[in-house]
């Protein structure tokens, strides 16, 4: 039943077009089931001698046509009527692929946009640990897996259904006898075909295990290749991946074995029904308790009837896989997205930073930042050290708002960052991650990626603060260069400066440098802070490194260990103090030239 | 653009390709034959089952007595236990070729990629590869036995049909047959259209999954930039022209069906209008009319079939095109016929006449590029004697890398030589010089199985103890002891259940296992807990001494205790000597390591707990 609401859901503003769907399904079907009436009265009382009488209106229209005499001598008029309906038919399928489609193919574009925007507004969190593979198996075969439920099979459903029924109900006003013989082995047919399906998921299974262990061993071989070919193991590789390819192998054949047993059996079944129906006819048709025509139009709805049979229990097979692909993806749906807890300020943010009796930690039982307070201006340039899990990252991811305080609060300009648009705080706050990710696109559009209307002098401008416009210069194709899986590799430092291009080309208030001067030269990481300070006096800057040159040049350097902050003041009041940074600052002295070397 | 976009190399049928692939497909040219046969005499079945109605309706009915009945059912049931045991069979058959194709491509991929070198790797991305071996090798098999079952039972139909049609009246099987060649000629053209359309959904198809990775992956990123909203609309664009597609596609084949039943009941209505004034001249009897009836219909139900083998066909095409550019890409490295003759191949090897490697390594006057216009290494030349440690220095893309892959032959020269102990490399087996390596990596690689399973995977005829001396020799047996179940204690998936440290230790133990001669070691930077990292440090030392060995070091103790330092810039030795002297330079070396000696001691001091 929750998955009938998901599936409504899904189909919001397209139900009409469904409902018409399955409607020129109903019709195309009628209109298929009418072709062997005609054929019957044709036979039976146009051609043969039997009265054109009784209440089947193929016979009341053959009589208003002119009857037998007339139809007689224009047998072409039955003809034409077996075109008109299969036309008929065939526009009514047509209107139901087009509709289905239409329906179907809309819903999958929502359903799409609907992931890939709401994974976007998933937390933080929920994406440090999201496994990609899986994320994107359900954003891609789920939502097709869907798509095809809905577009055919649903569809699929109504037109085997109603063909059965309406067969069902023809043959039984035809002859309720044979009707019924006819009808006789449809449930059994059914059960089987039900049964098997279900049963047949199990070997399914066994040929996805088969599969993932040979495309792991395929997987491992690959990004191992350096070690396989170091230890010249090719052959024992070659062993390895023959065993399960092997095994692959032999579980499809098990599978496709079953599958031979189910569609020969199922033959067997449907066929003798077709004997059954054509000797018992036969021999009534002799008796005269039939007439021929009748016959004909039972060997011909016979074949109608069983076909929609056996689709109906592949179909609810596969129903029930579109229920587990339609269960994946509402369980990313149904996650809640980070946005619901965003304020709604626009106010202009200028940069002063203050926390008071923060508190903060990512489970429970372990609490990372422990009652901090202080306060940032705007303009100054805060430096902060720590050991590694003291939870520098921490503090500034908190800034961002990638992670909510419970205890104490976060105020910027005054205001507790919670009252602001998140987006609009992220575009002020701007965070630099310590491991940034390049978009498949060309150096130009990566950097003005978060400030779509900037010119090329900006770009270039972005590119010179960040100390990267040389090196870009000396790729072939420049600042169209692409970078990614398909384009150009750049090293760890360069891809930092790339980072520090893009976040520096939005002119953000606030920069926030996670560590992200890490992998970049100490001289290029000096020339990267200078150049930022002459672009702007006004800008507040925190920046977490463990670089002495870097941490004296800032206008306070906040020491952070296990939680707290042991020490926080200008270059000059820490180093006449014991702590973290005197010790740091004193390597500089104390190994002098003559130790080092 | 990523790897999850796939590429579609040709537009239209290529001869080339499935002359190429057939070559793969000669092992089952039985079981085509088989299935064939099969496929024939069940399109027979079906083609003749129609005529019992006919035979019911003209000698039962039309004669009004039962005699011969009982035979006229015992034949009909044989007729129906053949075609279902003919089911049975060509299910059986088809499946044979559907999974003796894919399991013979992926055997041959599979040694394909052992034999390539290196340089393939670093253009072809994993998940491309993974592609090729996986869904292509499945479509191409699936498509080609499936296909042919369609294609042979569709056509053996038609033609069954219209031959018994012809055989029994040939002006009625003439009037109804008319309608044909309009079939064809709408079957033509609707079949580039949906060929045409398919492929473009299929190429949106792909765009859209990497967008979906690229919109998982940069999540983080994207948050931090405030780029949701812009990254949502260039996605809508992309699924809004998918859906346009698609619909066209839908669309196209929902014309196209009915347009193909609308022709047959004209067919049907000829038949019905000639055949039923044949009926009332008696010039045929009125089972022949019900047959050419049920003929009608039966005609163009293999017409959507094979519409859609055509479409499927060219899918195959692309997936074969890409599955078997990678099959017959040759190998930049190979060991000549007479090297092979002498010393064996990478899979059988003949040991028996291997040298034992001594360790000296020379590169003399060696040039290396991937594009001529972008030189890696041009007349490099370095001398190193056996045992020596030598520590490469330098930024990343300065050819540091190359080096180490040149002399250990996963390159090789574009010109100029690489001699070990003297003799060019290229007079020897690859799994000669690569039987005497230990290879280390900057993050270890591990294989499912157990500890144990990859420790051995060093040397495969080492027994237990051996395992257990390696183990210890680097460190490594006290944490594996650890475990409750000790060295048989699964790894996991890329050893996932193991932290980067006993990952790394695991490795040395891997490495040192086979004693090699010669020794590589791509140091890491990650960092780990200072308990590992001393054990760590502690077993590099172990595992160096007496061994030739090649070191791309970030670790300044690693680095100085080598017996030579090369500081490499652009493909050029600018500083090659032992710690000290490079010091007293105060060249690159020793910014390098002043600067660095600082950065380390400062983290020494701020992670000290």
């Amino acid at each position: 039943m929750k998955r009938l609401k998901v599936i409504l859901d899904y189909m919001k503003g397209n139900v009409v077009k469904y409902i018409s769907a399955n409607i020129a399904t109903i019709v195309a079907v009628l209109a298929s089931l009418m072709v062997p009436l005609v054929i019957r009265s044709t036979i039976d009382s146009v051609i043969g001698l039997s009265p054109l009488e009784g209440g089947n209106f193929v016979n009341q229209l053959f009589i208003k046509l002119g009857g037998k005499e007339t139809l007689l001598d224009k047998l072409w008029i039955p003809g034409l009527l077996v075109v008109g309906l299969t036309v008929s038919r065939g526009y009514f399928l047509y209107l139901k692929g087009r509709w289905a489609s239409e329906a179907s193919e809309t819903i999958a574009k929502r359903l799409r946009n609907r992931l890939y925007g709401h994974l976007q507004e998933l937390s933080y969190d929920y994406h440090v640990s999201a496994e990609t593979g899986d994320l994107i198996q359900r954003c891609t075969s789920d939502v097709d897996r869907i798509r095809t439920f809905l577009g055919s099979q649903m569809v699929e459903i109504g037109s085997s259904l109603s063909m059965v029924i309406f067969t069902s109900i023809i043959m039984i006003s035809l002859n309720v006898k044979l009707g019924l013989i006819a009808l006789a082995i449809v449930p059994v047919i059914f059960i089987y075909s039900y049964y098997f399906f279900n049963k047949i998921q199990k070997t399914f299974k066994v040929v996805e295990e088969a599969e993932g262990a040979m495309s792991t061993t395929i997987q491992e071989n690959l990004t191992g290749v350096r070690v396989v070919r170091a230890f010249g193991r090719q052959s024992y590789e070659i062993d390895k991946f023959d065993e399960k390819n092997l095994a692959m192998k032999e579980s499809v054949l098990k599978l496709l074995r079953l599958f031979a047993q189910y569609w020969s059996t199922s033959d067997i079944l449907c066929l003798s029904q077709s004997m059954l129906v054509l000797c018992i006819g036969t021999v009534w048709t002799v008796k005269g308790y039939i007439t021929l025509g009748t016959l004909v139009a039972f060997t011909s709805y016979i074949g109608m009837l069983l076909w929609p049979v056996r689709q109906l229990g592949r179909i609810l097979t596969d129903m029930s896989k579109a229920f587990v692909a339609i269960d994946r993806t509402q369980e990313i749906l149904s996650v809640s997205s980070e946005m619901e807890t965003s304020g709604d300020n626009f106010d202009k943010i200028q940069g002063e930073i203050e926390f008071n009796n923060v508190t903060f930690g990512y489970d429970k039982e372990r609490d990372i930042l422990k009652n901090l307070s202080f306060k940032i201006h705007p303009g100054e340039t805060i430096a902060i050290l720590g050991p590694t899990g003291a939870g520098k990252s921490t503090l500034v991811h908190l800034m961002a708002r990638l992670y909510d305080v419970e205890q104490g609060e976060i105020k910027i300009d005054g205001k507790n960052i919670k009252v602001f648009d998140k987006k609009h705080l992220r575009e002020h706050v701007g965070l630099i991650l310590q491991e940034p990710f390049l978009y498949a696109k060309t150096i130009k559009n990566n950097i003005k990626i978060a400030k779509v209307d900037a010119d090329d002098t900006n770009i270039e401008d972005a590119a010179k603060t960040a100390v990267i416009h040389d090196k870009i210069l000396e790729f072939h194709e420049g600042y169209e260069t692409l970078v990614g899986e398909r384009g150009v590799s750049l090293s760890g430092g360069q891809k930092q400066r790339m980072a520090i291009a893009r976040r520096v080309i939005t002119e953000a208030p606030i920069l926030i440098f996670d560590d992200s001067l890490s992998a970049v030269d100490t001289e290029t990481d000096a020339a990267i802070r200078r150049r930022l300070n002459n672009k702007s006096k006004d800008l507040t800057t925190i920046i977490i490194s463990h670089r002495v040159s870097t941490l004296s040049e800032a206008d306070r350097i906040m020491v952070l260990e296990d939680g707290h902050i042991t020490q926080l003041g200008n270059h000059e009041t820490l180093v006449k103090n014991e702590g973290l940074y005197k010790r740091i600052w004193t390597i500089q002295s104390a190994y002098n030239e003559a130790e080092i070397v | 653009m990523n790897i999850h976009e796939e590429k579609e190399f040709s537009e239209n049928y290529d001869i080339a390709i499935w002359k190429n692939l057939f070559q793969y497909l000669k092992p089952y040219k039985n079981n085509f034959k088989i299935l064939a046969m099969f496929m024939i005499i069940l399109a027979g079945i079906d083609v003749a089952i129609p005529i019992f109605t006919k035979y019911a309706i003209d000698v039962f009915v039309g004669k009004g007595t039962t005699q011969g009945f009982p035979l006229f059912v015992a034949l009909y049931m044989l007729a129906i236990s053949m075609l279902s045991g003919t089911v049975y069979l060509f299910i059986k058959e088809a499946g044979k070729i559907e999974a003796g194709i894919t399991y013979t491509l992926r055997g041959k991929g599979f040694r394909r990629l052992q034999e390539l070198s290196f340089s393939y790797f670093d253009k072809q991305a994993v998940g491309w590869l993974m592609a090729r071996m996986t869904s292509d090798c499945d479509r191409i098999g699936g498509i080609i036995a499936w296909g042919l079952v369609d294609f042979l039972w569709g056509s053996t139909m038609m033609v069954g049909i219209a031959t018994v049609m012809f055989v029994i009246n040939a002006k009625l099987a003439l009037i109804t047959l008319s309608v044909v060649p309009a079939l064809v000629v709408i079957s033509l053209l609707f079949q580039r259209k949906i060929l045409r359309v398919s492929r473009k959904v299929r190429k949106i198809n792909s765009k859209i999954t990497g967008a979906f990775n690229e919109g998982i992956t940069g999540a983080k990123t994207t948050k931090t930039l405030v780029r949701e909203e812009e990254n949502l609309s260039e996605f809508k664009e992309l699924t809004e022209e998918m859906r346009g597609k698609s619909v066209r596609s839908a669309v196209i084949s929902s014309v196209f069906m009915p347009i193909v039943i609308s022709i047959g009941s004209v067919g049907m209505a000829l038949a019905l209008n000639f055949g039923g004034s044949m009926v009332v001249v008696e010039a045929i009897e009125f089972g022949t009319l019900v047959l050419f009836l049920n003929y009608a219909v039966m005609f163009y139900e293999p017409v959507r079939e094979m519409a859609r083998i055509f479409s499927e066909l060219q899918v195959a095409q692309a997936s074969a095109e890409r599955l078997l550019s990678m099959i017959d890409t040759p190998s930049d490295i190979n060991d000549g016929d007479e090297v092979v003759k002498k010393y064996g191949d990478s899979v059988h090897a003949k040991k028996e006449n291997w040298e034992p490697i001594h360790g000296d390594i020379e590169f003399k006057d060696v040039t290396f590029y991937y594009k001529s216009d972008e030189m890696i290494l041009e007349n490099f030349n370095l001398n190193i004697k056996a045992g020596q440690t030598i520590a490469l220095v330098g930024e990343t893309g300065s050819g540091k890398s190359t080096i180490v892959n040149l002399a250990c032959r996963f390159y090789e020269p574009v010109s100029g030589q690489v001699l070990i102990d003297g003799v060019d490399y290229r007079e020897r087996s690859q799994l000669w010089l690569h039987s005497n390596i230990g290879y280390v990596l900057q993050t270890p690689h591990l294989f499912s199985g157990t500890i144990k399973d990859n420790i051995i995977y060093g040397n495969l005829e080492a027994s237990e103890l051996d395992v257990i001396r390696a183990a210890k020799l680097v460190n490594a047996h006290d944490f594996i002891m650890k475990f409750e179940k000790g060295y048989d204690t699964e790894v996991g998936e890329g050893g996932a259940k193991l932290s980067t440290g006993e990952k790394q230790l695991i490795s040395f133990a891997r490495a040192i296992i086979a004693n090699p001669k010669l020794f590589i070691l791509d140091e890491a930077t990650s960092s780990v807990d200072t308990e590992t990292e001393l054990l760590v440090q502690e077993a590099i030392t172990k595992v160096l001494s007496g061994r030739t060995s090649f070191i791309i070091a970030h670790r300044l103790s690693t680095i100085r205790s080598a017996d030579r330092i090369l500081v490499i810039e652009k493909g050029k030795i600018i500083e090659d000597g032992d710690h000290k002297t490079l010091m007293k330079q105060k060249g690159h070396y020793y910014n390098l390591y002043t600067n660095q000696f600082i950065d380390e001691k400062e983290m020494e001091v701020i992670n000290k707990k």
